[in-house]
């Protein structure tokens, strides 16, 4: 199937340009090259964040100092929430596989802008170094957690002003990934794809293109008057200085809640693509996810001021934002319908992409649902700051786009490398991260509800018994990860080739070019009239090779 | 599930919970119910043919409808027992709550000073919130209400009735830096004789030192209770500020106006650097760590900090 006539490109994986060795990487303007190299760099990373994240939970296994003291606790859960925040969640599944597959999925040789996606990675990198040279230099490690909040930020002796800056850059690179694939998709699609032919993780980037666009600048700002503040002394909301910290909060929630949604919308894209295929039927209700995600990127900008319940601010905001919080919960209840819909007299094929896909289901039903009872104001007043919050926000970003991240790389892995990983070890890494994951997390949620608030170093005898299950579970997951990583790493080294162009029998473009892709991905621009996501050819009877 | 309610707001916010709990639990457990079903029952084994079903525009404007209404009325009943926690009375007992990096303290209308809050039951409670540093937050789990406290910001109030005697514990929920964790203090519901009995007793304004009483205890009494050990250990570790133990007496290097000088380690020392810390600073540490204790510690509890010094010498 793979004889052409005319003269093959070489795969990207081979293909020799101007530099050699890891030059033809880091200056590659190559969509999936520069895909790859975020994935490193995350993989690095979220290694590191992980680690300080089991720490922690250690050092949480029994009241009183157990392996650390507060000063390095604090600086671990700021580390920790900087790391994983800025550096993997925000840019996660966008820069990585929508680097890597937007450009093939609607057709395109590469993004519209090549150079400034390098660029975009380029500026993520130094963005990271000058976080890092916070841990080095100065004071110490901050210890303000990742939000910063004032007056705190000014007042601590440790080096706050280069995390505050390095997460400043790294916004620019969000803010150029999102230029390029808004115009990637706008001018790139295939003759044929009309906007509503267009497969949904691309949809869904386009959404989340548009929060970064329209939302990181605010941040940008607030960020550049914390160093203001710090470095001339100018009182925006050091209230020694006649500033005023909850204005801080509404500048740094206006961005960081629309980031959430930077997190979580490509993930419900990577989730609405596994489930058809695997399926092996039409994705229920393209229009209604189309439309759900667009509305959730909407009204996503409103509702800031729910993390804002206790701080202070009127009671009609205090009514309105938690109305709105309510309204974003629709969209998202919508998806969970039509994916459960759509394994609804489908053909399920169960393989480790589709194992994600389900539990992504439940840990982020489990996370929206426990959303609901922080978004009601009177439920809020009492688990507003306590661990339940911590507890909800793993299940959604953790849960939700890190249950999603797996989904992706377990699903186009084959495409990717074009070798193909041991199912055995990736299936059992799954279930011992899932049940690890649940044990880590579900007792949290039962803290929160006792009174337990969160940034603790110690605590209350009282709150001993959930924390060494939450602690017990930490052990678990990390093991679940652990191999989970060796086996793809193992794999993507010397796993089997496989040249098969698609294992999964899906439907969308991706997999109908080459494995490994080519430099250009298309020898000729496809022309597309069908709908992404068709299974009326299916007969029942699988590829063999699969 | 979770603590003992012990205010008069607890019924409403546990309405909302099981209200909205009950709902989710119903969704989460049908929804994955339904999931595991199907992987079972469209398992590719038994259902090798799958349908072709593009969508159902009846079935989504159900599932939109439903749970719009659903979540309405969680906002409702959300909004419905958080009204009176915003509907602060004018009848009650004012009492202001301070808090600092990592202490609280309470000052009562007749000026008293104490670490820990009494409370009258059956009565409005109405704290006027006051932060000397940065953000902290007063949070009773018992009682279900949590207000942040943040510096700067006047006529920030909180109010709450007791309806049942007893101790429950108040935390500081807004991070706060090195030792947030080990903000927290108690809160003492007496019935109304009892506090009103207590609130008399002047003795508690300007306690009556009896002659034989150990002064070395009660100064170290002042020292835990207003949190200088967050700070100042007593086995020689450096934590935020130098340690209490074995200095008194001795001679310390300080820098004073800019100027290193040696100065006596003794009672004027220690009541300047309770009083207006950053006038000496001991070489080696920071400015600007510690804010004043002035109104905090009385001239009477410096007196007994030092005798509590001068004992670990000892």
């Amino acid at each position: 199937m793979t004889d052409n006539t005319r003269q093959k490109q070489p795969s990207f994986l081979e293909y020799q340009g101007r530099y050699k060795g890891i030059l033809g990487w880091i200056l590659s303007t190559d969509h999936k090259r520069i895909g790859l190299l975020y994935l490193y760099t995350m993989l690095f990373f979220f290694s590191v964040a992980a680690i300080l994240g089991i720490l922690m939970k250690t050092q949480l296994l029994a009241p009183g100092e157990t392996i650390m003291g507060p000063q390095t606790y604090n600086s671990f859960f700021t580390l920790h929430g900087i790391i994983m925040i800025f550096i993997i969640v925000v840019p996660g599944l966008p820069a990585v596989f929508g680097n890597f597959f937007l450009p093939i999925m609607i057709g395109a040789k590469d993004v519209a802008f090549p150079r400034l996606n390098l660029l975009s990675w380029w500026v993520y990198i130094i963005g990271i170094l000058i976080v890092l040279t916070s841990q080095f230099t100065g004071g110490g490690p901050p210890d303000t957690g990742w939000t910063f909040y004032a007056p705190y930020s000014f007042q601590t002796p440790t080096n706050v002003l280069p995390a505050v800056f390095g997460a400043f850059v790294m916004g620019f690179s969000s803010i150029l990934t999102g230029i390029n694939f808004v115009v990637t998709i706008h001018r790139l699609r295939a003759p044929g794809m009309s906007w509503l032919k267009m497969p949904l993780f691309p949809w869904t980037l386009y959404g989340t293109a548009w929060i970064q666009i329209l939302a990181t600048p605010v941040i940008g700002i607030t960020l550049l008057l914390i160093v203001a503040e710090r470095m001339l002394g100018i009182g925006f909301f050091d209230p020694a200085l006649g500033g005023d910290p909850i204005l801080y909060q509404h500048l740094f929630w206006i961005y960081s809640h629309p980031a959430v949604y930077i997190m979580i919308l490509p993930a419900m894209g990577v989730i609405s693509e596994i489930i058809p295929v695997f399926s092996k039927k039409s994705i229920f209700g393209y229009r209604a996810i189309v439309l759900s995600t667009m509305a959730i990127a909407f009204v996503g900008y409103f509702v800031w001021g729910h993390h804002m319940f206790t701080s202070g601010m009127s009671g009609r905001a205090l009514f309105t934002f938690s109305f709105l919080t309510f309204l974003v919960a629709i969209p998202s209840a919508i998806k969970v319908f039509n994916w459960v819909a759509t394994m609804h007299k489908g053909s399920l094929h169960l393989h480790t992409p589709f194992f994600w896909a389900v539990s992504f289901l439940f840990v982020f039903m489990v996370g929206g649902l426990t959303g609901l009872v922080l978004g009601a104001l009177a439920t809020n007043v009492h688990l507003h700051d306590t661990h339940f919050v911590v507890a909800h926000f793993h299940f959604i970003v953790f849960g939700g786009t890190g249950f999603a991240f797996m989904g992706a790389i377990h699903y186009w892995f084959p495409k990717m490398f074009g070798r193909m990983y041991d199912a055995k070890w990736a299936n059992l890494g799954w279930g011992i991260f899932f049940i690890g994951f649940l044990s880590l997390y579900l007792p949290m949620f039962y803290l929160g509800m006792m009174g337990m608030p969160r940034r603790y170093y110690d605590y209350l005898p009282e709150f001993h018994g959930p924390n060494i299950l939450s602690s017990l579970g930490a052990w678990v997951m990390i093991s679940g990860i652990l191999i989970i990583f060796a086996n793809l790493i193992r794999s993507a080294r010397s796993g089997p080739r496989t040249s098969e162009k698609n294992p999964w029998g899906g439907k969308t473009l991706e997999w109908q070019v080459d494995t490994p892709p080519t430099l250009e991905n298309y020898d000729e621009i496809p022309r597309v009239d069908e709908t992404p996501y068709d299974y009326r050819d299916y007969t029942g009877i699988d590829n063999p090779n699969n | 599930m979770y603590p003992l309610g012990a205010s008069t707001f607890v019924p409403g916010v546990e309405n909302a919970f099981v209200f909205i709990l009950g709902i989710a639990f119903f969704f989460l457990i049908g929804i994955t119910a339904v999931i595991i079903y199907f992987l079972f029952k469209y398992n590719k084994k038994r259902h090798p043919k799958p349908a072709h079903i593009e969508g159902n525009n009846t079935l989504e404007v159900i599932w939109t409808v439903i749970p719009l209404l659903l979540v309405m009325g969680m906002f409702y009943y959300g909004y419905v027992a958080w009204i009176p926690m915003k509907r602060i009375p004018d009848e009650g007992i004012h009492i202001t709550a301070n808090a600092r990096m990592w202490s609280f303290s309470f000052t009562y209308e007749d000026g008293r000073v104490t670490d820990k809050l009494y409370v009258p039951k059956d009565t409005a409670i109405i704290l006027n919130l006051n932060a000397r540093d940065v953000l902290h937050s007063l949070y009773i789990p018992a009682f279900r209400v949590k207000e942040d406290m943040v510096p700067g910001l006047t006529d920030n109030r909180m109010w709450f009735q007791a309806n049942n005697t007893g101790t429950f514990t108040i935390f500081c929920a807004e991070y706060c830096g090195l030792q947030h964790a080990l903000m927290y203090t108690d809160l003492v519901v007496m019935e109304p004789e009892e506090f009103w009995e207590w609130y008399a007793d002047t003795t508690a304004l300007a306690p009556v030192i009896p002659e034989d009483a150990n002064l070395a205890l009660l100064g170290r009494q002042v020292v835990e209770s207003k949190g200088c050990i967050a700070c100042h250990s007593l086995d020689g570790t450096v934590v935020i500020g130098p340690s209490f133990l074995g200095k008194f007496g001795d001679p310390v290097r300080v820098i004073t106006a800019g100027e290193e000088r040696e100065i006596l380690y003794d009672e004027e020392y220690v009541r300047r650097s309770i009083y207006d810390p950053d006038y000496d600073i001991t070489v080696g540490f920071r400015p600007g760590q510690m804010l004043s204790y002035e109104g905090e510690v009385s001239e009477e509890e410096v007196s007994l900090i030092i005798e509590f010094l001068r004992s670990l010498n000892e």
